[in-house]
């Protein structure tokens, strides 16, 4: 007779895997991707490319030769944070500096903390930001989408609506005129704008998203809280002085508000466990995102909101617990 | 609108093979080895000796305390000897082993089928009878069942719940006793009713059985204060809290019993048991048992006696396939994977199940990816990735604060994490160490 395999209940499993999840994301990422190419076309073509081949090799590497330990390039995450990378970049980065973000993501953010599931920081935004810090020209210059569909670093570049907000505020003009200046909000939420590779169509991310909550990849609690508190914040400054302040809808389409609140704050490794936990990290980011892009120096916020608020998950996850069992006590009836 | 439990909960893929197949009563087996610790609480103190002529029914172990149970002779013969054997537990435990004769049954027993639905029995009168007639709980806990019907002083039940769900994936005895015994599970309520001093009993069934939740809201309407409860299937919605929390929505605090809200629960196969013993004077000594499994070419519904073999069922179901990787006692979920096929069944056993290969063996563990999916899942509202971690480290003080003795061992984390990893089996460690910490405290 066959010998019989003995082990402790469960004996069934769902069939979910590491894998399935990241691919799972992946591929809620492909709308945004066909956005990308299609706006920035052969810039996205490149920088997608180098980014997720160098986190791939690099992630490779760093486990074949530094740690001897086994390859984990498979499982899909590394692809995931060089294709998050690429969409965090502008389409005309040249590609040594990509190699480099890239670096920085997979050594510094994932590996050196131990690999998948130890990084207190999402990896991609790690790298994103180490370029933004580093190379502040190179990260700031973006090509004008549809126009440099056939150009890489000869792309013809031009403003943000962010930064034309930013700019003409700081030089006193108001918002009525300044929203003169940028395309419609139908043209923002389809992605007609300036901006990194993939964080431009709102309607893209949005379909992802709605493909990652049907698939239970994520849960509707980080995603709503970003977005809605950062409504709600810039509604409430947009009501106090409108002229001085763009209104909700603007902050919510330009930037990388939609990318960040569906696919960077959503990160598993570094966002909280429990549903509650969530929501304050959520809250969190879109306070921190309106507090840099209305009060501080840069046009954009959401990559330091995020990584900021990444900081304070082990604290959220000590103290926001799940609702249990049983808590509020219904007493029987007499 | 359907209801189901508050918080968390899975939907493993029901299989259920062995679905509307007939009770079928399996022979009188040859021998019968009869474990004295069927049950949760004291083992029994066998009454006979080796060469004792025993007919069935016979008590042949005694109840040593308050929770414990007695325990019949599932047939006639002669007691070969008391012996320790190997049990479902995979491990050697004492048995009275009996060699058959004929099929002679205690001349007290009513073997009429014939539906009795006057209850002369006062209600001390069942709670008496009841232990004496060694029921346990039947849906696998083995809980003695006089015990929950002794409500405590300062205590009052108003509500009683029977246990038809059967949310264990591939299992099929409770609803096949359901489509088959109905009567007698109503009759059988009323019997508890009338012991508990309630005016109201509701029956919860899962949506996936349509069939019996019409049966018995048909049967039902002969009864006074018997409601049936449809519910949406939802594992664990067997589990004693969660059903009453779908049924009335009380939650049980946490380290408390359902009579803390008012609540009893018994299984429907449990009802059933009281049913014979209170009208038919009959003890528990014989079970519905499915045997079932993708591979098996026969998967049916037996009605066998307390203490046999695992093989002789295996075998009336089309015996033991090829590629026979793994055999559980019970479901999938929750049940007990087994060493051997040499064993008895007991009266907590509700099912075998028989795993091909391809799916006995884990898959490999990844490393955890945060994704929060236990948490999800979870239907006691813990952290399972959190007190497998502390578990592992040996944190028990950590362990007991996140509260680690309210799991109740579903498996539903270890089942939904993508990484596969043994989030269970780790918390029952740290429950088993906790647990210790916690009894030697109150010392």
């Amino acid at each position: 007779m066959n010998r019989l395999t003995v082990s402790p209940s469960p004996h069934v499993h769902s069939g979910d895997s590491v894998k399935k999840n990241m691919y799972g994301v992946i591929i809620a990422l492909l709308p945004a991707l066909a956005a990308s190419l299609y706006y920035f076309g052969l810039g996205a073509v490149i920088v997608t490319l180098t980014a997720v081949v160098s986190c791939v090799v690099f992630e490779w590497a760093i486990q074949k030769y530094l740690l001897k330990n086994e390859s984990t390039i498979l499982d899909g995450s590394a692809a995931l944070t060089g294709l998050l990378l690429a969409f965090n970049m502008p389409s005309n980065l040249p590609i040594w500096i990509i190699i480099i973000g890239s670096l920085v993501a997979i050594g510094i953010g994932k590996m050196s903390f131990g690999g998948l599931g130890n990084n207190p920081f999402n990896p991609a935004l790690v790298g994103r930001v180490f370029l933004l810090i580093s190379f502040p020209v190179q990260m700031t210059l973006w090509p004008k989408p549809i126009e440099s569909q056939m150009h890489y670093l000869d792309a013809e570049t031009g403003a943000t609506p962010l930064s034309v907000m930013k700019e003409g505020l700081a030089n006193g003009e108001t918002v009525s005129t300044l929203m003169s200046k940028i395309p419609s909000y139908t043209e923002l939420f389809m992605g007609n704008m300036g901006g990194s590779a993939g964080e431009i169509a709102a309607i893209a991310l949005l379909v992802g998203l709605i493909f990652m909550l049907i698939r239970k990849i994520i849960t509707w609690h980080i995603p709503v809280a970003v977005i809605g508190s950062i409504a709600i914040f810039t509604g409430i400054l947009n009501l106090v002085s409108p002229e001085q302040y763009a209104g909700p809808l603007f902050h919510l389409l330009t930037g990388g508000v939609m990318l960040g609140a569906i696919f960077m704050a959503t990160d598993y490794v570094s966002s909280p466990m429990a549903n509650k936990g969530m929501l304050i990290y959520g809250v969190g980011i879109g306070i921190i995102t309106v507090v840099i892009r209305v009060f501080g120096a840069y046009p954009e916020g959401v990559s330091f909101a995020i990584l900021i608020m990444n900081g304070f998950v082990p604290l959220i996850d000590k103290y926001v617990k799940p609702k249990r069992f049983g808590e509020v006590v219904k007493p029987a009836k007499a | 609108m359907l209801k189901t439990f508050s918080l968390g909960g899975v939907h493993p893929a029901e299989n259920k093979f062995s679905a509307g197949q007939k009770i079928e009563i399996l022979p009188v087996p040859e021998q019968v080895s009869v474990p004295i610790a069927q049950h949760i609480g004291a083992p029994s103190e066998p009454i006979v000796k080796k060469g004792d002529e025993v007919k069935v029914g016979q008590l042949i172990a005694k109840s040593t305390g308050f929770v414990s149970a007695n325990i019949h002779s599932p047939v006639s013969g002669k007691v070969f000897k008391i012996d320790n054997v190997l049990d479902a537990s995979g491990y050697k435990k004492q048995a009275i082993i009996i060699k058959t004769e004929g099929d002679e049954w205690d001349e007290s027993i009513d073997r009429s089928e014939e539906l009795v639905k006057e209850i002369t029995a006062s209600p001390e009168e069942i709670v008496k009878k009841v232990g004496e007639a060694g029921i346990v709980g039947l849906g696998g806990a083995t809980f003695p069942a006089h015990v929950k019907l002794s409500v405590p002083p300062g205590k009052t039940c108003d509500v009683l719940i029977l246990n038809g769900v059967e949310c264990e994936p591939y299992l099929t005895a409770d609803h096949q006793l359901m489509m088959e015994k109905g009567d007698e599970i109503m009759v059988g309520t009323q019997i508890l009713m009338k012991a508990l001093k309630v005016e109201k009993a509701i029956i919860g069934i899962e949506n996936n059985k349509p069939d019996a939740i019409k049966h018995m809201t048909d049967l039902a309407s002969n009864y006074a204060g018997i409601t049936i409860q449809a519910l949406k299937v939802q594992y664990p919605q067997g589990g004693e809290k969660q059903l009453i929390d779908a049924c009335i929505g009380r939650q049980i605090p946490s380290g408390k019993l359902p009579i803390e809200v008012g609540a009893v629960v018994q299984n429907v196969g449990t009802t059933l048991a009281v049913y014979e013993a209170i009208q038919k004077n009959k003890p528990l000594f014989e079970r519905v048992v499915t045997v079932t499994g993708k591979s098996v070419s026969k998967p049916s519904n037996f009605m066998a006696r307390v203490g046999t073999p695992l093989n002789q069922l295996i075998d009336a179901a089309g015996g033991l396939p090829e590629d026979t990787g793994k055999v559980i006692g019970g479901g999938p979920m929750m049940g007990k994977a087994l060493s051997s096929t040499d064993v008895p069944i007991t009266k907590g056993s509700s099912g075998i199940l028989i795993m091909p290969n391809e799916i006995a063996k884990r898959a490999k563990v990844e490393p955890c990816i945060r994704c929060s999916k236990c948490v999800t899942v979870c239907p006691m509202g813990l952290s399972p990735y959190l007190l497998s971690t502390v578990s592992d480290k040996g944190i028990w003080d950590r362990a007991e604060e996140e509260k680690i003795m309210d799991c109740i061992e579903c498996g539903s984390c270890s089942f939904t994490c993508p990484a596969s990893r043994p989030l269970l089996d780790y918390i029952r460690l740290g429950k088993g160490n906790v647990g210790r910490i916690m009894r030697s405290r109150t010392k």
